[in-house]
C-alpha cells in the first residue's frame, strides 16, 4: 500500500504532539512533512521563561532532537512558511516557492502575542515574549539597559518579570486589573502573589491604562491614559495572545476566534484538520499546553482510523513558574451564589487553599504557597468528584506524608500528558527506573511543563522506598549513577588506568554502553596522555576507521591541506587516487578541503598509501580544519598573514583528542571571510594584533565566539589558544562543544583562570605533553598489519554449489 | 521448501579481533560476526533493521552492539532490537570445533 501523504503547518508542541501520538498508533501510515515558521526543531515553548530566568539553555528544552525527524523519516522543513493553501487540489504553498500535495493536512499555526495598538508600539525596544528570538533580544537588552517595563500581569508577564530580574535588570509589571493573574486567581491569592513578587524585587503598577509608548527611535518610556509617565528602556507586551488563522481565512477555512474545528478536530474543508492554539472548539481557543495534548491524541486516532473518540472540551489548571512561589487554580476560580467554598488561608506561612463546591462536588481550586495538591485537585475536578473524597484523605494525612501516596491510580500526575499515577508506578516497576528522567523518557510525564517533577520524584520514593536516592546528579549515562566530575576524581584517586577497570571498581551496571566507552576512553587519554593506551574498541567508527562513515557502509577520505592551501601536486595525486579506486563523489567540504566519497573500507588504506597526505581528520573528536582567508599576501583589506597563522596553528594542533570536535578559522581583517566568529577558536586578524573568539558555533546551535584576548604576537596567541584548548580537554564534559562549555563556565571565568601567566604556561606544559604522542594515523595504519588485518580486511566466502 | 542449516568455516578463532564486528560475506549475505570480551563469537545479519547501518562496525558492549549509524542497540544473543526502538535482525549460530569458527547458515 502507497502511503498517505500527511503534512504538518506549525512545528511546535501541538502539531508535534500529535505527530507523535500518530507514530505510536501507526508508523507505516503516513508520509510525514512538516514545515515550521522558526529555524529550530520543536521546543518547549512553555519552558521558555526558564531560559529567560537562566541556567537552561534553548538546547534543554528541546523536545524532539533534529535525530528524532530523521528517525522517523519526518521531513522537516525549518524556517520556512506556508503561505496557501489550494484546498480544492490539496496543495499548499511556501514562501521558499516549494510546493507539496497533501492527502491529510494538520494546522496547528499556534498563536500570535497580541501586540497593544499603542502610538509608538512599532519604537525599537518593544518586544512581545512568544519564542527564542524574543528571548534573545530581553537578554541582549539586559546587557545595555538597566529598566524593563512588563505591561500585563498575567502568567506571561509575570514569568517575563521574573526574567528580566535574573537578568539585573529593574522592573515594574504594568497591569489593568486591580489584582494579578485576575483570570486564574481570586483577589486573595493574587494579593498574596503580589507581596512574594514585591518581595523578590518586583514593583507593580495597578489599575494603568497605557497611552503612549514615549521615545524617538529607541523606547524611553511609557504615559499612562491618567497622564503619569514611567522611563523604561524595554517594553515587553504581554496583554495575550491571539490564535494564528491569517492561511485559514485565506483557504477559506470558517474562522471564528480560531480555526473552528469539531469533536474529531475536523474543520469545515474535507481533510482539513486543526489543533493547538489556533484551532477552536466549542466556542474555546485554549492557550495552554494540556488541551493540546488531549486535541493531539483525539486527533491521531481519528486519522489512523480507529476509535471513535471525541475530544469534549479540557477542564483548565494553571501552575505559575517563577521559581520561590508556587501558585495553582484550576476549574472555576470565583464564588457565586451557587458555590460553597472550603478555605484554609494561613496569613503567618503564607499559605492559601481554596476548593469550591457545586452541589457537594468539587469544581474549583485555587492554591497559593503549597501547590502539592494541585494535581490530585485537578482530577478530582475533572471526574466531578464529592468534596468528601478530598477532605477525607487531606486531614487524616497531615501534611508529612506526600499527597501521591493517597491518590488512586487513575488519578493525574502529569496533566500535560495525561499520565496517571497507574501508568507511573506500572513503569518505574516493569522497567526498574530510579530516576525522574527515565520516567520522563518512558511515560512522558514531566516533559512539558515540568510542574509535576516534584511528584513523580514522590512516587519514585513510595515505590523504591530506601533504594531511590532524591538528590540526583547527572549521571554519564544509563551504566552508572556516577557524573562525570565524581569519575574522573575516582580515576585519579585510585589510579584506574583502563576502561574494563573502571567499570569493574566503580560499580558499573552493564558492560559499558556507546555512550560511557567512548567518554571514558577519552578521559583516560586526558588525564594520562603519556602512558594511556588508546581503547579502539571503544571508539566510535569514524575515529576507529579513520575516515567517515556514509549511510551505504561507504566511507570518505579527507585529505590534510593545511590553512586550505593546496598544490597542484597535490590536487593531481588525489585526482589520480580518485580515478583509480573509482570514487563516488568529489566534494569540497565547509572546512576548505576535499572529500572523496564513496569509498570501500577495503579500499581506504591502499588509497592512503597512494595520497601520501596525512589524513585530514575529518571524523575527530579532534582539531579539524583551521579554514583561513588569502590574507594581507593578495588581498587588498588583509592587514595580517592569515594564511600563515592559520598553516602554523593546523601543524600545532592536528591530531589533538578533544572532547568534541573542534574547528578553528583565521580572518586577516574583520570582514572576517574565514568566519571565524563562529569558530571554537575564531582569529581575527586586525592592524598590528589578532583577536581570539572562542565558543562560536555554525552548527545546531548557532552561537556567535566571544573576544576572549586581544595578542601583539603570534606566539602569544598560538600559546593561548593552547592554554585554552587545554583548559577546555580538563573540564569540559565529553560531546560538549567549546559553545556549550563557554556558556557553563561563563566566559568571565575563562578569561579569569587565562588571565593567570602561571596557569598558561602549566595548562601548556600538559597540552604539549598530549601532542607530544600524537601519531598520523593513516601512516600508523598502513604499517600496522594486525590494525589492517583486524579493521580493514573483510571476508569473502563463495557459496559451495552442491 | 525445507529449510537446512549448512556450517560455514569462516577462519580461525584466534584471527578474530576481540570487542569489534567482522564483516563477512558468505555468497551474497553479509554477516557481523563478533568477538566479544569473553571470548564467546556470535552472528547476526551485517544490517540494522532501522536504514540498513553496517553493524560489524558498531561499538560492542557485552552482549550488544550499538549501530553506526543511529545508535540502535541490538544484542548480537538473538538480533533483538532494545528498547525503546523496535525490530529484529537474523541471528545465525555459531560453533567453534578445535579453534575452527563455523556459522551456520540457511539454504
Amino acid at each position: 500500500m502507497t502511503k498517505q501523504k500527511l503534512v504538518l503547518v506549525g512545528n511546535g508542541m501541538a502539531g508535534v504532539r500529535a505527530i507523535e501520538e500518530v507514530l505510536k498508533i501507526n508508523r507505516e501510515k503516513f508520509e510525514i512533512t512538516i514545515f515550521g515558521q522558526e529555524p529550530y526543531p520543536n521546543y518547549n515553548r512553555i519552558q521558555l521563561s526558564t531560559v529567560l530566568q537562566g541556567g537552561t539553555s534553548v538546547h534543554d528544552i528541546t523536545l524532539n532532537e533534529w535525530k528524532w525527524y530523521e528517525d522517523n523519516q519526518i521531513r522537516l522543513y525549518p524556517g520556512e512558511s506556508v503561505t496557501a493553501i489550494d484546498t480544492e487540489n490539496q496543495i499548499v504553498y511556501t514562501d521558499k516557492g516549494r510546493i507539496e500535495s497533501y492527502d491529510k493536512l494538520i494546522l496547528a499555526t499556534g498563536s500570535n502575542p497580541f501586540m497593544l495598538p499603542l502610538p509608538g508600539a512599532d519604537k525599537e525596544g518593544v518586544t512581545a515574549f512568544r519564542n527564542i528570538k524574543d528571548c534573545e533580544k530581553m537578554i541582549e537588552y539586559s546587557k545595555k539597559y538597566k529598566k524593563a517595563a512588563v505591561i500585563g500581569g498575567g502568567l506571561l508577564g509575570l514569568e517575563a518579570a521574573r526574567g528580566l530580574l535574573n537578568l539585573g535588570m529593574e522592573v515594574e509589571v504594568i497591569h489593568i486589573h486591580h489584582y494579578l493573574m485576575e483570570r486564574q486567581l481570586d483577589q486573595t491569592a493574587g494579593k498574596l502573589l503580589q507581596t512574594e513578587l514585591e518581595k523578590q524585587g518586583m514593583k507593580f503598577l495597578l489599575q494603568k491604562n497605557t497611552a503612549e509608548i514615549l521615545g524617538k527611535k529607541q523606547v524611553t518610556g511609557i504615559r499612562f491614559k491618567d497622564g503619569t509617565k514611567i522611563q523604561t528602556d524595554l517594553v515587553v507586551m504581554a496583554v495575550g495572545i491571539k490564535p494564528n488563522v491569517s492561511l485559514a481565512i485565506e483557504a477559506g477555512i470558517p474562522v471564528n476566534r480560531g480555526i473552528i474545528v469539531n469533536d474529531y478536530l475536523e474543520t469545515d474543508v474535507p481533510n482539513i484538520y486543526a489543533v493547538g492554539e489556533c484551532a477552536e472548539h466549542r466556542g474555546i481557543a485554549y492557550g495552554l499546553v494540556a488541551p493540546l495534548y488531549q486535541q493531539g491524541q483525539v486527533l491521531a486516532k481519528r486519522l489512523c482510523s480507529i476509535g471513535d473518540e471525541v475530544y469534549k472540551g479540557s477542564v483548565l489548571s494553571t501552575q505559575l513558574k517563577v521559581s520561590g512561589v508556587d501558585v495553582f487554580s484550576a476549574g472555576k476560580i470565583h464564588e457565586d451564589e451557587h458555590t460553597k467554598a472550603f478555605k484554609v488561608y494561613d496569613d503567618y506561612r503564607g499559605v492559601y487553599k481554596k476548593v469550591l463546591i457545586e452541589d457537594g462536588k468539587i469544581s474549583g481550586a485555587v492554591l497559593f504557597g503549597d501547590t502539592k495538591d494541585g494535581n490530585r485537585l485537578l482530577s478530582l475536578i475533572k471526574r466531578e468528584s464529592a468534596i468528601e473524597e478530598y477532605l477525607e484523605t487531606d486531614l487524616s494525612n497531615g501534611h508529612e506524608q506526600s499527597a501521591v501516596t493517597a491518590m488512586a491510580d487513575g488519578e493525574l500526575i502529569c496533566g500535560c500528558n495525561g499520565v496517571t499515577k497507574g501508568a507511573i508506578v506500572e513503569a518505574i516497576r516493569s522497567q526498574s527506573l530510579s530516576t525522574v528522567d527515565q520516567v520522563k523518557g518512558c511515560t512522558n510525564a514531566s516533559r512539558s511543563c515540568g510542574g509535576c517533577k516534584s511528584l513523580v520524584a514522590d512516587l519514585l520514593q513510595c515505590t523504591l522506598g530506601d533504594q531511590y536516592q532524591a538528590d540526583q546528579k547527572e549521571a554519564i549515562c544509563g551504566c552508572t549513577d556516577l557524573s562525570r566530575d565524581e569519575i574522573l576524581q575516582e580515576i585519579r584517586e585510585k589510579g584506574l588506568t583502563h576502561i574494563r577497570e573502571v567499570m569493574n571498581v566503580l560499580d558499573w551496571r552493564t558492560d559499558g554502553c556507546s555512550k560511557c566507552k567512548p567518554a571514558l576512553n577519552y578521559y583516560l587519554g586526558m588525564i594520562y596522555p603519556l602512558s594511556y593506551k588508546d581503547e579502539k574498541e571503544a571508539r566510535y567508527v569514524n575515529e576507529r576507521m579513520h575516515a567517515n562513515i556514509q549511510k551505504d557502509g561507504t566511507y570518505s577520505v579527507v585529505p590534510r591541506m593545511y590553512g586550505g592551501v593546496t598544490t597542484a601536486d597535490d590536487l593531481r595525486k588525489i585526482a589520480d587516487v580518485a580515478d583509480k579506486y573509482k570514487v563516488g563523489l568529489i566534494k569540497v567540504t565547509g572546512g576548505q578541503r576535499i572529500d572523496l566519497l564513496g569509498v570501500r573500507k577495503e579500499d581506504l588504506p591502499k588509497m592512503w598509501a597512494d595520497l601520501d597526505m596525512p589524513s585530514g581528520s575529518a571524523y575527530a573528536k579532534g582539531l579539524r580544519t583551521v579554514k583561513t582567508c588569502v590574507g594581507e599576501n593578495f588581498c587588498r583589506f588583509g592587514t595580517q598573514d592569515s594564511i600563515g597563522m592559520g598553516i602554523r596553528l593546523e601543524k600545532k594542533f592536528e591530531g589533538l583528542n578533544t572532547p568534541h570536535k573542534v574547528k578553528m578559522a583565521v580572518s586577516a581583517c574583520p570582514r572576517n571571510c574565514a568566519e571565524s566568529g563562529i569558530k571554537d577558536v575564531g582569529v581575527v586578524g586586525v592592524d598590528g594584533a589578532w583577536e581570539m573568539y572562542v565558543g562560536g558555533n555554525g552548527g545546531t546551535h548557532l552561537r556567535s565566539a566571544d573576544l576572549l584576548f586581544k595578542f601583539k604576537s603570534g606566539a602569544a596567541l598560538e600559546e593561548m589558544i593552547g592554554a585554552f584548548l587545554q583548559y577546555y580537554r580538563e573540564t569540559a564534559h565529553y560531546l560538549e562543544r567549546t559553545s556549550g562549555w563557554v556558556e557553563r563556565l561563563g566566559l568571565d571565568h575563562i578569561r579569569e583562570v587565562l588571565s593567570d601567566p602561571n596557569t598558561v604556561k602549566e595548562l601548556m606544559i600538559r597540552m604539549e605533553e598530549a601532542l607530544s604522542v600524537v601519531q598520523e594515523p593513516w601512516k600508523k595504519a598502513i604499517q600496522d598489519k594486525t590494525l589492517l588485518k583486524d579493521l580493514y580486511e573483510s571476508l569473502k566466502l563463495p557459496v559451495e554449489t552442491k | 521448501m525445507e529449510k537446512t542449516l549448512r556450517p560455514i568455516l569462516i577462519g580461525k578463532a584466534e584471527d578474530l579481533p576481540q570487542k569489534l564486528g567482522k564483516t563477512v560475506t558468505i555468497g551474497r549475505k553479509e554477516v557481523a560476526v563478533f568477538k566479544l570480551e569473553n571470548g564467546k563469537i556470535r552472528a547476526i545479519e551485517n544490517r540494522c533493521p532501522h536504514k540498513g547501518g553496517v553493524l560489524a562496525e558498531g561499538i560492542v558492549s557485552g552482549e550488544f552492539v550499538y549501530c553506526p549509524l543511529h545508535d540502535w542497540k541490538i544484542s548480537v544473543m538473538d538480533g533483538r532490537v532494545q528498547a525503546p526502538d523496535v525490530g529484529c535482525v537474523q541471528s545465525y549460530p555459531v560453533e567453534v570445533r578445535d579453534g575452527q569458527v563455523f556459522i551456520f547458515i540457511g539454504e
